[in-house]
C-alpha cells in the first residue's frame, strides 16, 4: 500500500491533532490520499471521551510538578500516556478504498505492529479482546483510533524506551490493571528510534489488500 | 423524516455506544455535519447527518448501547 509518511518529531499532543485532523478534511476533499504519521510526544495523560477520569490515579498537583499536561481526545479507549520514548504512530487511512471495517483496520494495525517487533526480535502477540500488541502478558503497544466519514486517525503507541514505562503509574491504563513493557525491556538493549522507524515504515507498506 | 441508523461498522462489530451527541433534538442540522460520536472497541466512529433538517427524537443516549441497523433517532428535513 501507499501512503505519504509525515515525520514530526517531537511534538506536543495538540498540534499532532491539529494535523491529523487537517490530513482527514484534506482527504475527505480528495486534496489527499492514505498518510502515515510519525512522531513521539511530550509527556502527556490522554483520555477519550468516554474514558473515566477515576483511572487518571495521580493528582493534577504531581502531574504539574512532573510537567505532565492533560488532554482530551475524541479516539476510542480509556486513559492513556504518552511520552517521548514511545514511538507515537498515526495511520491516517482512507478507508473508503481499502475497506469499511473498523474491526479489520484494528487487527491489521495489530499484525503490523507485531511483525515490526518480531523483526527486532521480539514475540509479541495479539490477544483476543484486548486491543493492542502484547509481550506474554504485558502490553508493548497500545491502540486507540477514531474514524470520521471512514477516514482513520489517532493510531497507537509503541514503547521503545524502558525509562518513560514509570509515568504509567499515575494512571490505570485503558482502565485496566496492565503492566506494560518495552522494546527496550524486552531486548535488554537500545535500539534507535530511526531504526524502528524504518522498519514501521516497511511493514505498514505490506499492508493487506 | 429520516432515520437515524447505526450502519455496518464491520466484522464482528454487532454493537456500539453512544458517546456524544454533537446537537440536540430541536437543533438544526446540516447534511453530512457530525451528529453523533459512538464508541466500539478501541475505536470512535462519527455518524454524520443523512440530511439537512431538525433532529427530532434521540432514541439512544450518551452510554446506551445500539445494535448494527437499529434506529438512533430522527430528523426532521427541511
Amino acid at each position: 500500500m501507499r501512503f505519504q509518511v509525515y515525520d514530526l518529531g517531537l511534538i506536543e499532543f495538540r498540534p499532532a491533532g491539529e494535523f491529523q485532523r487537517q490530513l482527514v478534511q484534506k482527504i475527505k476533499e480528495g486534496r489527499a490520499g492514505h498518510s502515515l504519521i510519525l512522531c513521539r510526544h511530550r509527556p502527556v495523560i490522554t483520555f477519550g471521551r468516554s474514558a473515566n477520569r477515576a483511572n487518571i490515579l495521580a493528582t493534577s498537583e504531581e502531574l504539574n510538578a512532573k510537567g505532565i499536561e492533560l488532554a482530551e481526545t475524541e479516539r476510542g479507549g480509556d486513559v492513556t500516556y504518552h511520552g517521548p520514548g514511545q514511538l507515537t504512530v498515526y495511520p491516517v487511512f482512507d478507508l473508503n478504498n481499502i475497506k469499511k471495517d473498523i474491526h479489520l483496520f484494528l487487527r491489521n494495525l495489530e499484525g503490523r505492529i507485531t511483525s515490526v517487533l518480531e523483526i527486532l526480535g521480539i514475540p509479541a502477540v495479539r490477544r483476543e479482546g484486548l486491543t493492542g500488541a502484547w509481550v506474554g502478558k504485558k502490553k508493548i503497544a497500545s491502540i486507540g483510533i477514531a474514524v470520521k466519514n471512514w477516514i482513520t486517525y489517532h493510531g497507537f503507541a509503541l514503547n521503545v524506551w524502558e525509562d518513560d514505562l514509570r509515568n504509567f503509574s499515575l494512571i490505570r491504563p485503558c482502565g485496566m490493571d496492565i503492566i506494560m513493557t518495552s522494546i527496550e525491556s524486552e531486548s535488554k538493549r537500545l535500539i534507535p528510534m530511526t531504526r524502528i522507524k524504518d522498519i514501521l515504515i516497511k511493514e505498514m507498506y505490506r499492508w493487506p489488500r | 423524516m429520516a432515520k437515524i441508523i447505526l450502519p455496518e461498522l464491520g466484522e464482528n462489530i454487532t454493537k456500539a455506544t453512544v458517546s456524544y451527541w454533537f446537537f440536540q433534538p430541536g437543533e438544526k442540522v446540516e447534511e453530512k455535519a457530525d451528529l453523533v460520536e459512538l464508541t466500539t472497541d478501541k475505536a470512535t466512529f462519527n455518524l454524520p447527518s443523512p440530511c439537512t433538517g431538525v433532529l427530532s427524537d434521540v432514541y439512544f443516549h450518551e452510554g446506551d448501547t445500539v445494535s448494527v441497523g437499529e434506529i438512533l433517532g430522527t430528523i426532521e428535513e427541511s
